[in-house]
């Protein structure tokens, strides 16, 4: 708590949120109602959770956002002012959540738990709690355990409850996003002893039963869920892991029609309309009604991604082609009405800083473009531009302004809508040409996205299958400098991968987006944080 | 009569048969695979395999199918991949919300479009005739996610007369005790008018929207079967027999006009419930038709073979149950396969 | 029904066409709405065969600088997110949606109506697999089952059309089949037996000609449920591929616009595309009227 900074004019305004509360908290029916009303928050968003943790199978986003509220983890990131005066999480500064204390050492970190940190089962968190949970993590499989092991947590080894209230992460080898991770969502700490019981042979961390019940020591519980209907929390009174929620109850509905959730804010019937479309957000910001705020996804890009492994785009002068040929401006003014930050245009695409993402040195130049496919010596091409069907809001039209804008250089395109469930299927085999493709990492390190996108690990986001020596020295030498503090190596390694990514272009930048959310003028508290998702703790109503 | 619905039920069965087996070839077409969606983001080919196993979609297709069938057998319709959810659970606790939604446009639809009908009937080729004739044709040539739309923009957003698209209720309103899972009836019987009144609000506009959508198929059949009728030997008898033109209308030709009427709604019915996907989604209404359509898009194989097949069930039991009722009001007929 | 087999001798004797075109004038101008029907028809013919070569803009030009303007002189219809002239959109759509509701329309008659025929004809086992196969599609909820085929598929205009045309297979074969259970017994056909012809000729050259002014409304009718179908798949995703103008998809992408205010993006198209269902639905009242003139008194 000690370092959170709660900027003066919010703090007086919540202190006397809470008085006008218990002013009007008193006998009469009718005021019972409308107290209930100010301490219940109504969010809406076009999908709901499928699964209450994330540690299940194929837990969406908005299951994030459940475990996120329900669960604690030992450290949490602090918060900070941004130069907008939205309020974000601050990267490189930590605040304690379950652990009150945390030291680290030179290959190891030890948390000391807090001593009325309990349950909502009303049972004490312990450090065997925190050890099984850390197991559970990088047991289950799928997500969790990939995430784990990015900041080389892997083995059960690692995890040690020295006693009660002491436990203890052992590095196998030293890692920058070793502490980053802990804060993250998958290492929440869960009610040990409640999910043996619910545990079966086939079953042994208790998926089944942390599908629709949340079994942690957060600030809110989920009472009631309805998938794809609505999800209702309440709030922990005996929560320790940081300042009591102002909010009492949270509603959760799902809209699943835009236009209808747009309808519900400008009519005040719903206080948070969270992940809107740019136009939505921009021509709401223009009525002036609402509460809005946008922050950039951090180390996140849209980009055009070119399947470097097949013909026609194995060839460097035709991806380069491609790239000056993109109608980028077209594509910011109209797909995305302005509310997103540029990635081309730059000096050059020799960087000179370690500024991740940055833009590259392309820009619209159809001459070029034209005189590329020249010496590329490729015919014309005929092939398939493939994107999201659950993002067709923002890729649909950018596809279509590449697709006009590239028949002008002689290569024409089908544009295929792939719908959501065939997505990351298509993804992993790897087989489409040409894809509008979003990819954000939750650790804002550049080393971590090119890690991910662009190294000869082959993963499922290396959507163009690069693969290349050069490239993967330069992102092992940065984690290397990154691990040992070698601040000069690091940028230079960092420069290095992202020069080479723009000159032989795998993927053609485009912009970093925005998450855009809505609010209803009596809502302050909101936060932007790397996932992408609500934090219901710090939001005041009233 | 017990005999005659034997036989009918046993002629169900096989088209049963084949909606369980067209459902699961169906599904298993459906492009993407499961194993990668719910692998989750970051999935290694190890992870993808482990998940493949853990759904049984290692296994060859008879074999698939033979567990599926055995699961069905014991009244088992399987998980739902993307809530995680029995589908039978959820299909109980939707179902009602789609009913009492599909059957308010019904009768929604019936009130306005028989009455409509009779006069365009009785006033075969008069002006009247002609606008019962336009009217109904319009509302069914809107696609009709299109008419809720509209619908929400008009009555909600600018004139403020409707409630927010929401769903069921208000989002601060509680939901009645559940008895038969008709908000309306439940409410009532809970003598919960506040909660009445929330339902009954939240209700008109998607059930108009079908309605709409209803009114030319209702409208039609019941302008044909009163012309066949008026034009019938026994009307011409009674009418010769100098009874009123009223009571010739009311009493005789509409009696007996409802007959192929009643066999029709079993089909508006189902035409409905396909309208009915599109509404739900438009007014985020907690219905089976919503679930279905999200479950197609996520290749999500149990929930929209259990709801093909609780539909398929409910249309025929409908159809049976409209047989049956046509043999009480016509002892003429005589229901055999 | 027995009635409507009055026009089976009546096309035998002399100038058949004659007889219809005079028939045709009549139920015109007892029924100006049906008149009203058959030149909104014309006018939708004409527009999907020259519509192409006469629009101000190109329908796929994009002009983001003249995005989201309301009609205009230059764009009477005003323009979509990109720029693009709606009016242009809505006129070259006319040839796909036609295209969409014919073909899908001339699949379900060459299956349900040949089948359907089959089965009322012959019966026995024909009667019985055929009508095995209309019960089990008409057991599905009609527009899922479409869904499910453009999903697993794939959404290109040949499967919109197919999914169209199987889930309208259970109409067409109630029609052509109940049509040629009655025509089988009449005279005509006992005596084309009589005097030696085959049963498939019989098919052929007697039933199948008879049964055609009765499926005549159908088609007219499921014309206009093809649009809509075609239109509720693209409102879920599902619909032909950007940047295709399409009447459905226009609407279905314009209709979050209206809350918006940007009404003239899913008004025009919706229009329009209601105003083609509405024709097609009323001249299939029409030429019911037409064919089975008992329904007239």
């Amino acid at each position: 708590m000690a370092s959170r900074r709660i900027p003066r004019r919010e703090f007086l305004k919540s202190v006397s949120a809470v008085a006008a509360g218990a002013a009007i908290g008193t006998p009469a029916v009718w005021s019972a109602q409308a107290q209930s009303r100010r301490e219940t928050l109504l969010l809406i968003t076009e999908n709901g959770p499928n699964n209450l943790d994330i540690h299940g199978v194929g837990t969406n986003r908005p299951g994030y956002e459940a475990s996120w509220n329900c669960y604690d983890r030992l450290i949490r990131n602090a918060k900070k002012t941004l130069p907008d005066g939205s309020t974000s999480y601050d990267r490189d500064k930590y605040e304690m959540e379950l652990a009150e204390d945390m030291n680290i050492g030179d290959m190891s970190a030890t948390f000391k738990l807090k001593k009325n940190a309990k349950f909502q089962d009303g049972t004490p968190v312990t450090a065997n709690d925190v050890k099984w949970s850390f197991e559970r993590a990088i047991s289950v499989g799928g997500f969790p355990t990939v995430q784990m092991k990015a900041g080389t947590l892997i083995k059960k080894e690692q995890f040690v409850a020295v006693d009660d209230s002491t436990f203890r992460v052992d590095f196998i080898k030293k890692d920058r996003l070793t502490i980053p991770d802990l804060a993250v969502i998958v290492p929440g700490i869960y009610n040990a002893a409640l999910l043996k019981k619910h545990a079966t042979e086939k079953d042994p961390w208790a998926l089944d039963y942390t599908k629709s019940n949340t079994a942690g020591s957060g600030a809110y519980r989920v009472t009631s869920w309805k998938p794809g209907v609505e999800t209702v929390y309440e709030r922990n009174d005996a929560w320790a892991g940081g300042k009591l929620p102002a909010l009492k109850k949270i509603i959760w509905r799902t809209i699943p029609s835009s236009g209808n959730r747009r309808a519900l804010m400008e009519r005040g019937d719903a206080d948070i309309s969270f992940d809107l479309p740019a136009k939505d957000f921009s021509e709401m910001k223009k009525e002036g009604k609402l509460k809005l705020v946008s922050n950039p996804i951090g180390n996140g890009m849209y980009s055009l991604e070119l399947n470097v492994a097949k013909p026609p785009f194995n060839n460097e002068k035709v991806r380069q082609a491609v790239a000056y040929a993109i109608p980028y401006q077209k594509i910011v003014a109209a797909a995305m009405f302005g509310i997103a930050r540029p990635l081309f245009g730059g000096p050059s695409n020799d960087v000179t800083t370690a500024d991740w993402p940055q833009p590259s040195g392309y820009s619209t130049d159809i001459a070029k473009a034209k005189a590329l496919m020249k010496q590329s010596g490729a015919g014309p091409i005929d092939t398939t531009i493939s994107f999201d069907l659950g993002d067709a809001v923002n890729s649909e039209p950018i596809a279509i302004l590449i697709q006009e804008s590239l028949a002008q250089i002689g290569i024409k395109t089908t544009i295929n809508k792939v719908p959501g469930s065939n997505w990351r299927s298509e993804m992993t085999k790897k087989m489409m040409p040409m894809m509008i493709n979003f990819f954000s990492g939750w650790l804002d390190y550049p080393e971590y996205f090119f890690f991910w996108c662009y190294s000869g690990q082959n993963a499922i986001f290396n959507t163009p299958s690069y693969v290349n020596k050069d490239m993967d020295a330069f992102i092992d030498g940065a984690r290397a400098a990154a691990a040992a503090g070698d601040k000069a190596k690091y940028a230079k390694d960092v420069e290095g991968f992202i020069s080479k990514a723009w000159h032989e272009v795998p993927r053609v930048p485009l912009f970093q987006p925005y998450l855009n959310v809505a609010m209803q003028k009596n809502i302050s508290g909101y936060s932007y944080w790397f996932h992408r998702q609500v934090d219901y703790r710090s939001i005041v109503k009233g | 009569m017990l005999a005659t619905l034997g036989k009918r039920l046993a002629t169900a069965i096989p088209t049963l048969i084949g909606v369980v087996i067209v459902t699961f070839l169906l599904t298993r077409v459906l492009p993407g695979d499961p194993a990668v969606y719910f692998a989750g983001p970051a999935a290694t080919p190890q992870s993808i395999a482990e998940v493949r196993k853990s759904l049984g979609l290692d296994r060859p297709l008879p074999e698939q199918f033979l567990r599926y069938v055995g699961d069905l057998a014991h009244g088992d319709l399987g998980n739902s991949l993307s809530t995680g959810q029995p589908v039978v659970k959820e299909l109980r606790s939707r179902l009602p919300a789609s009913a009492e939604l599909t059957l308010s446009g019904l009768l929604l639809s019936l009130v306005i479009a028989v009455p409509l009908g009779v006069l365009a009937a009785v006033r075969q080729g008069s002006w009247i005739d002609h606008i019962c004739r336009i009217v109904a044709t319009a509302g069914v040539s809107l696609p009709v996610f299109f008419t809720g739309l509209l619908l929400v923009y008009i009555f909600y957003f600018v004139l403020g007369w409707a409630p927010s698209p929401v769903g069921r209720l208000d989002a601060f309103a509680t939901a009645p005790p559940s008895i038969t899972g008709f908000y309306l009836f439940d409410s009532l019987l809970a003598r919960d008018f506040e909660s009445f009144r929330a339902a009954l609000s939240q209700l008109i506009l998607p059930a108009v929207t079908l309605a709409v959508f209803s009114l030319a198929p209702i409208a039609r059949m019941t302008r044909a079967s009163m012309l066949a009728v008026l034009s019938s030997d026994f009307v011409r008898t009674a009418r010769a027999s100098g009874l009123a033109t009223r009571t010739v209308i009311v009493t005789y030709a509409f009696r007996n006009a409802m007959l192929p009427v009643i066999t029709t709604l079993g089909m508006v019915f189902s035409f409905l419930l396909g309208a009915n996907v599109l509404v739900e989604k438009v007014f985020a209404w907690p219905g089976i038709g919503s679930y279905a359509v999200e479950a197609l898009i996520a290749s999500d194989f149990a929930p929209v073979q259990g709801f093909v097949l609780a539909m398929a069930i409910l249309y025929v039991a409908l159809n049976l149950a409209i047989d049956v009722l046509y043999g009480v009001i016509d002892p003429r007929v005589r229901v055999d396969g | 029904m027995s009635d409507s087999v009055l026009s089976a001798p009546a096309a035998q004797n002399g100038s058949p066409a004659v007889a219809l075109l005079r028939h045709a004038r009549y139920v015109v101008s007892e029924n100006p709405v049906t008149g009203l029907a058959f030149a909104l028809f014309l006018l939708i013919a004409l527009c999907a065969l020259i519509g192409p070569y006469l629009v101000p803009h190109d329908p796929l030009a994009s002009d983001t600088a003249a995005a989201l303007k309301p009609p205009s002189l230059a764009h009477w219809f005003g323009t979509d997110q990109l720029g693009r002239d709606i009016f242009s959109r809505v006129v070259v759509a006319t040839r796909l949606d036609f295209a969409i509701a014919l073909s899908s329309v001339a699949l379900v008659f060459a299956m349900g109506g040949l089948s359907g025929v089959a089965a009322g004809y012959f019966g026995g086992w024909t009667d019985r697999i055929v009508g095995r196969i209309s019960d089990t599609i008409m057991a599905f909820p009609l527009f899922v089952l479409a869904m499910g085929i453009v999903a697993a598929l794939g959404n290109t205009v040949t499967n919109i059309v197919i999914a169209t045309a199987i889930i309208n297979y259970p109409l067409y074969v109630r029609v052509a089949r109940a049509e040629a259970n009655v025509l089988r017994d009449c005279g005509f056909v006992q005596a084309a037996r009589l005097s030696g012809n085959g049963e498939f000729r019989i098919v052929l050259t007697h039933i199948l000609p008879n049964v055609m002014p009765i499926m005549m409304v159908q088609i007219s009718l499921t014309m206009g449920y093809a649009i809509l179908n075609a239109a509720g798949l693209s409102f879920i995703g599902l619909g032909v591929r950007p940047p295709t103008p399409e009447w459905g998809i226009m609407v279905a992408e314009g209709a979050g616009n209206i809350i918006s205010g940007e009404w003239w993006i899913a008004l025009f198209p919706g229009a329009t595309l209601m105003l083609a269902v509405f024709c097609f639905n009323l001249l299939g009242d029409g030429l019911r009227d037409l064919v089975d003139p008992r329904r007239r008194t």
